[in-house]
């Protein structure tokens, strides 16, 4: 979704101005929306008709991939230089399970921020063209890709719920 | 200061009406800090300088400089490690588990809460190495192919303890840093200047898009849920040092639920300490009210329990077990060299904190400050009675013997103290010490047609 093209961008105080906003783009059969709010709004995703995100199967990867790892390490060192401690097993495996899951929430989490970072295309310095700096304090906002008569009419659909400004313009990133 | 215990409704923050008032009000704690922060800033510098000149002091000096010697190899230094390990557990019980459940109260603390876990575990990390005398080997405790292909050895709890730790940190730095995202974008967008670029690099571009939101969302509880059994780990792997050696006084299996709890009661006593002044100095009353205090205060006193209930079962399993080692050692507890210890211990976190039954006592917040302060200190000595005490008076009596922490050790754990502050300090002018975001999701959301309230 590299929304380089013409589009408008429509901030709005209110949630439920913002959320018949979108449903009316959808209605009218925009696609490429996209919503700005400053904390993460159920009503906005729901609109947007959101489903899992991704993000969990790189948790689970990276987790199974620490518990093999700690597993592997340990027993591999371990046999690398057979040494008796404490008379247990060379290979000691309740000892083991502590590294083992110390790994899967380490590998997990990384995993996990690793993830993040990908779909949602963070880090991104480029500066975005049309942007509220309202839209991090208080204010929703929707942008779509439109030019020509689109335009015209996705302006009138976002105008009907009274917004504070809209601005013509391009996003730069997802 | 507010000791208000006037009826609140339902809401939260009932005194805040609107979600920009949020960034107002949180952001210009960023701005010109007063007199007050400046003082503060100025006593942790110097707790700073002091820690540093004393542990350089003792790497030129040697570890002979500590009173550590036979038969206590394990002193101050362990004592305080175990202590800042456990002031940290709190903030990750607020930000992970209390986030899992959906606790109301815990979005105005979490991130003071999870901010003092960072820098507590920072502080903490650095004991061992102190401990260790040599630092400049203390990169051995990490296993790497060496030149005589020796591995550490898996089977010890201080290896547990090493990997426990380290993902410790990790874990929370990262949990702590994505949480904080949002919320310096959000700073970024008020900034000028040098900051903005700043603020600019570490959100890293943020903007608050949906697809943003949507993977953020999802992300932050799976770490959450990751962080929820780390947290449970961390401290019982610590409780395993001790409860893996034969030494009386250690080696109890109740000691992974036991030093838990400890955890989280001393750790909870702290974010009351740490977060009275911030409340005050940065004029939060609306953001920090008696409702989460009150919720504190509960969580401190169902810990309190738990912890006193482990102390009690230990001396009774100690007389009851009929070992006669056992029994010596608890009776050397109460009645030997370091009577004033336990006696401290079971004062601090046994008895005070029985005033929090008290609903006004509650809903003080000076009452609260002071009971938060005999916390820390009592779960200071308690971990000073585990490890001193118990290798002081072990099994044959000619072994036997009195430890006196030196004026090394002394400026280090009272400099420790200004090196954390160093770093919270540094992050109430930084970072938004309250969570923006977080509060905004526990207001109602701005509707213009009210009827339409469904979500």
């Amino acid at each position: 979704m590299s929304a380089q093209g013409q589009g408008i961008l429509a901030s709005y105080e209110y949630l439920d101005s913002t959320v018949d906003a979108i449903e009316g783009l959808k209605k009218a059969g925009f696609e490429d929306i996209k919503a700005f709010a400053p904390y993460p709004d159920h009503a906005i995703e729901d609109a947007l008709g959101y489903g899992q995100s991704p993000v969990r199967v790189w948790t689970l990867v990276g987790a199974l991939t620490g518990t093999a790892t700690g597993f592997a390490f340990t027993t591999w060192t371990s046999m690398d230089w057979p040494l008796v401690v404490g008379g247990k097993p060379i290979v000691s495996i309740p000892a083991y399970v502590i590294i083992a899951f110390e790994l899967t929430v380490l590998f997990g989490a990384l995993a996990t921020v690793i993830g993040l970072f990908v779909l949602s295309r963070i880090p991104n310095f480029k500066p975005a063209p049309v942007y509220d700096p309202e839209f991090t304090a208080g204010r929703y906002g929707v942008y779509v890709e439109a030019s020509g008569d689109r335009l015209e009419e996705a302006r009138r659909i976002m105008n009907e719920q009274e917004p504070i400004e809209l601005r013509e313009g391009e996003v730069a990133h997802a | 200061m507010a000791t208000g215990t006037t009826e609140r409704g339902a809401l939260t923050h009932p005194d805040v009406q609107r979600l920009d008032d949020v960034n107002r009000d949180v952001l210009k704690i960023l701005s010109a800090p007063g007199k007050g922060w400046w003082a503060l800033f100025a006593l942790a510098a110097a707790g700073v300088g002091l820690f540093l000149t004393a542990w350089i002091y003792q790497m030129v000096r040697g570890i002979g400089v500590s009173g550590l010697n036979s038969p206590v190899g394990w002193g101050v230094y362990i004592t305080t490690f175990v202590f800042w390990v456990g002031i940290a557990h709190s903030g990750t019980l607020i930000s992970a588990i209390l986030f899992l459940f959906r606790a109301p109260w815990r979005q105005s603390i979490y991130r003071a809460a999870e901010a003092m876990t960072v820098f507590a575990v920072m502080t903490a990390g650095l004991f061992p190495l102190i401990h260790v005398g040599r630092l400049w080997h203390a990169y051995w405790l990490v296993p790497y192919p060496n030149s005589r292909f020796l591995w550490p050895n898996f089977k010890s709890p201080l290896v547990w303890d090493v990997f426990a730790v380290t993902t410790y940190f990790t874990v929370s730095a990262v949990f702590f840093y994505l949480g904080t995202i949002p919320d310096v974008a959000a700073a970024r967008d008020r900034a000028t200047g040098l900051r903005r670029k700043l603020y600019a690099a570490m959100s890293m571009g943020w903007q608050g898009t949906d697809r943003q939101w949507h993977h953020f969302g999802k992300a932050y509880i799976f770490l959450a849920a990751l962080a929820t059994p780390l947290v449970l780990s961390v401290h019982s792997v610590v409780s395993w040092d001790f409860a893996m050696g034969i030494v009386p006084g250690w080696h109890a299996t109740i000691f992974a639920p036991y030093f838990v709890a400890g955890a989280i009661f001393s750790g909870v006593a702290m974010v009351i300490t740490l977060i009275v002044p911030l409340r005050k100095i940065f004029g939060l009353e609306a953001y920090l009210t008696t409702k989460h205090f009150d919720a504190m205060a509960k969580l401190c006193l169902l810990t309190s329990l738990i912890v006193l209930y482990a102390y009690l079962s230990e001396f009774f399993m100690a007389w009851y077990s009929g070992e006669e080692i056992e029994r010596t050692a608890f009776w050397n507890r109460l009645f030997g060299d370091y009577w004033w210890a336990s006696w401290t211990m079971l004062t601090c976190n046994g008895l005070v904190p029985i005033m929090l039954w008290f609903k006004r006592v509650r809903h003080s917040i000076p009452a609260l400050f002071v009971i938060s302060i005999f916390i820390n200190i009592g779960m200071w000595f308690e971990r000073f009675v585990i490890v001193v005490v118990s290798l002081s008076h072990e099994y044959e009596p000619f072994a036997w013997g009195i430890y006196r922490p030196s004026i090394v050790e002394m400026s280090i754990l009272v400099g420790s103290f200004g090196w954390f502050s160093f770093w919270f300090l540094l992050f109430t002018r930084l970072i938004p010490p309250i969570a923006i975001q977080e509060l905004k999701e526990v207001l109602p959301a701005p509707m213009r047609n009210k009827r339409k309230e469904a979500h």
